[in-house]
């Protein structure tokens, strides 16, 4: 460029003000977001959210406006009634039986801050575990009693080949900790397998508060394991499963399949844990959740809204592969049904 | 540090230079801060876009951790091989700035396109360019570097370029959660930021950097030829092929009034200097096991809480930071060999206390001060060793050569310590990564020995 010094100060200047300007515009923008409401959005009203109210439906509201992030719940039958939104901010949440266990991660100050909350059913905190990483998965098994979570750690940036996760399990009773659950035995089609490459996640609770299932990969595979909390254990069952999801009945397992290898591509799928044969559901979209049952017939899951990033709505599909997918809540994740 | 008490004799912005009695010349060319100034708001541009990912993807997309892991493998590859092709259409256009801006500015275009891409595939496309660019701008720069400064000083110079890139890695993330903090849920607001910034580097770099291949530190031979090469079109064809033929080309080459060949870029490899550099680069990343093993390894050995582990890179980036001038200014007085040699020293260090040490409190941070000093002494230096032995012409070209190697050994070492890993555990996978690092740094040391040619110096 043949601009005298002077120039090119000048033109620098010029620069910074407007990437500058176009800066503040974004983060005020983005800032002021909080005291509006999208319209046409669902309406959110601050209240009191407990977790021993069976026939409510909670998740975490992701709707513009304030609230958003909050804990919130809704009449199960009513879905689209006005929904009331907690104190308690969470990226992820899953309940059952008056436990509940909320995934939280604030920016810290070098570092996201990233922290597991075991809370009552008064949504008051009765634990609180720091996380290695970003939450990603969060089950409470039945009784309320274990609670399990995941978290993805990344050590570096995105450019390096590396890929961790931690998942661990609480009981809530004793408060005795599984940080991690890769230091369970694994039973692999009847031989035990040592490998540091295995990680875990994705976890969901059998009513009789031993029996887990969750995803193991390892050697470039993801696995169902069946696993017992005391035993220290897990046991391969089929492959190609991930995120787990165990019905009521406990007869069947949701999950996300893998249609196309090496591809990021899921389907969710419901597999018959007696005869471990699978039918795909009717929804054709890539599903890239743990999904919940709301009963034994009816499995609701996150999807990314159409046209907006950063955003999830709730849809709704049959379990026996018939139907066709509803939208159940916009704007809104981690799904569960009190019972 | 003793490093810094070594180069205390020759402060910051002395005139001295060693070996050549008292010379005219500015502690830092100012190219060489232009271009770190560009890489700092770079880095703290990408930084910003690396901190929010995982939670952007992860919590706010609820991607499972397997498709962020799919996503994490995509651009291995990419980065190292878009780095040869950049260095080679560097020094084919002869104009090292134009490919370094297309590298700054593709990265810079793909920051707002986050924006509008909410599943995997299309965020992986962007990332992939984001990296291209990444790869596309890296062997120009350097070579800029390179090029504006004399020999004697280029250890200080690219230190002084890699502290002020780490500078911006450091302020990346603490901006992003500001960010964060200051909005809700404000994503788009830190992509649009980081667009923004990203633009301002590539105006920065625009405005002053300059261009051309600078004919001032090329081997003797070649630099008065480089120098008429600016004079006319001519003329600079016939400089371009002389070198090549001084060096290694074939003489047919010479007598062709042709543009920088890939076979001229291959031809490097027979310049014994440049290819005892590059089979060292290699060796050594052979056995550099990769920064997050090292995190997890430690956290494994010390057991420290989950909360810390993000922390770490940080560690290590910052004593990086600290002493990346100190170690290249140290390079240039005492040898590139012995410090590059020393900083592997340090590296096999760390594992050693990896491997060996008791559970003191401290070990968490002497690991990571003997990993943030290994890259201090290596980084910087090893394209600072590069310099000296590739003709102007080609500066790029030989920069992406040991670059691109270095980088496939890495990610070659990624793979054979994870399967080490697996077959043996962490401790033998770690021993077996120090013995071959011994090893590798033994053969180094050999083939680099002074009496070997090598460095100018």
């Amino acid at each position: 460029m043949t601009l005298s010094p002077s120039r090119r100060l000048l033109v620098l200047a010029v620069a910074v003000l407007l990437l500058g300007g176009l800066a503040a515009t974004l983060v005020l923008r983005s800032a002021s977001r909080d005291d509006k409401p999208s319209a046409g959005g669902p309406t959110v009203t601050a209240g009191t959210v407990t977790l021993d109210r069976p026939g409510s439906l909670t998740f975490l509201n992701g709707g513009q406006g304030p609230h958003r992030g909050a804990l919130a719940s809704v009449p199960a039958d009513a879905p689209d009634s006005e929904r009331t939104a907690s104190e308690l901010d969470c990226r992820r949440f899953y309940a059952a039986a008056g436990t509940g266990v909320c995934l939280r991660s604030t920016p810290g100050a070098l570092a996201q801050d990233n922290t597991a909350l075991i809370v009552d059913s008064e949504l008051r905190t009765l634990r609180s575990f720091p996380l290695a990483g970003t939450p990603s998965r969060a089950r409470v098994s039945p009784s309320g009693r274990f609670a399990a979570w995941t978290v993805f750690v990344s050590g570096e940036s995105y450019g390096a080949a590396f890929f961790s996760t931690r998942t661990a399990i609480v009981d809530t009773r004793t408060w005795k900790l599984e940080a991690n659950l890769e230091e369970f035995a694994i039973d692999m089609d009847g031989r035990q397998h040592r490998a540091q490459d295995v990680n875990f996640w994705g976890v969901t609770f059998s009513k009789d508060d031993d029996t887990f299932y969750a995803t193991v990969s390892t050697g470039g595979e993801t696995h169902l394991v069946k696993g017992s909390i005391s035993g220290r254990s897990v046991k391969t069952l089929a492959k190609n499963v991930e995120c787990p999801s165990l019905s009521p009945d406990e007869t069947r397992i949701a999950y996300k399949k893998r249609v196309r290898a090496g591809a990021s591509l899921w389907r969710e799928h419901v597999m018959d844990l007696g005869t471990l044969r699978e039918h795909a559901l009717a929804e054709k979209r890539s599903v890239d959740d743990q999904a919940a049952w709301l009963d034994d017939r009816t499995l609701a899951y996150g999807l990314p809204t159409d046209g907006a990033a950063d955003s999830t709505d709730l849809w709704t599909v049959q379990a026996d592969g018939g139907g066709a997918p509803r939208l159940l809540a916009p704007g809104a994740s981690s799904p569960a049904l009190l019972r | 540090m003793y490093l810094a008490d070594r180069s205390a004799p020759a402060p910051e912005g002395a005139k001295t230079a060693p070996d050549r009695g008292p010379v005219r010349a500015p502690a830092v060319a100012s190219t060489v801060l232009a271009l770190g100034a560009v890489s700092m708001i770079t880095d703290i541009s990408s930084e910003m876009v690396t901190a929010v990912l995982p939670l952007y993807l992860i919590a706010g997309l609820g991607l499972s951790p397997l498709g962020f892991g799919a996503l994490d493998g995509v651009y291995n590859g990419v980065s190292a091989l878009v780095q040869l092709t950049g260095g080679h259409l560097a020094d084919r256009v002869r104009n090292h700035k134009l490919i370094a801006g297309i590298g700054y500015g593709l990265s810079a275009l793909c920051k707002p396109l986050l924006l509008f891409a909410h599943s995997l595939g299309p965020i992986s496309v962007i990332l992939t360019l984001e990296r291209t660019g990444k790869g596309l701008r890296t062997a120009p720069r350097d070579a800029l570097i390179s090029l504006s400064t004399p020999p004697e000083l280029q250890g200080r110079a690219f230190g002084v370029h890699r502290a002020m890139d780490t500078t911006g890695a450091l302020l990346g993330p603490l901006a992003a959660f500001l960010i964060l903090s200051l909005t809700v849920d404000g994503y788009d607001a830190v992509f649009g930021v980081s667009a923004c910034v990203a633009v301002l580097g590539v105006v920065v770099l625009m405005l002053f950097v300059p261009s051309g291949v600078d004919p001032v530190p090329t081997p003797p031979a070649a630099s008065a030829k480089a120098a008429s090469a600016k004079a006319t079109p001519a003329k600079a064809v016939a400089a371009k092929a002389t070198p090549a033929k001084a060096t290694a080309a074939t003489a047919r080459d010479a007598d062709r009034p042709a543009p920088v060949r890939l076979r001229d870029a291959l031809g490097l490899l027979r310049l014994p200097r440049l290819r005892n550099l590059a089979i060292c680069a290699v060796l050594l990343g052979l056995t550099t096991v990769s920064d997050a093993f090292v995190y997890l390894l430690l956290q494994r050995r010390t057991g420290i809480g989950d909360q810390w582990f993000p922390l770490m890179p940080l560690g290590t980036a910052a004593v990086f930071l600290l002493l990346a001038v100190p170690a290249g200014a140290l390079a240039d007085r005492i040898g590139r060999r012995t410090v590059f040699l020393t900083g592997h020293a340090l590296l096999l260090a760390g594992y050693a206390l990896l491997l060996w040490a008791p559970a003191w409190p401290a070990l968490p941070f002497l690991v990571l001060a003997l990993h943030g000093m290994f890259y201090a002494a290596t980084d910087g230096v090893l394209p600072a060793a590069v310099a000296a032995t590739v003709p102007g012409e080609l500066r790029a070209t030989g920069m992406a050569l040991v670059g691109t190697g270095q980088a496939l050994a890495r990610f070659g070492c990624s793979l054979a310590f994870g399967a080490a890993w697996t077959l043996w555990g962490t401790g033998p996978a770690l021993a077996a990564a120090a013995a071959g690092l011994l090893c590798c740094a033994a053969v180094a040391g050999f083939v680099l020995r002074p009496s070997a040619p090598q460095d100018t110096r």
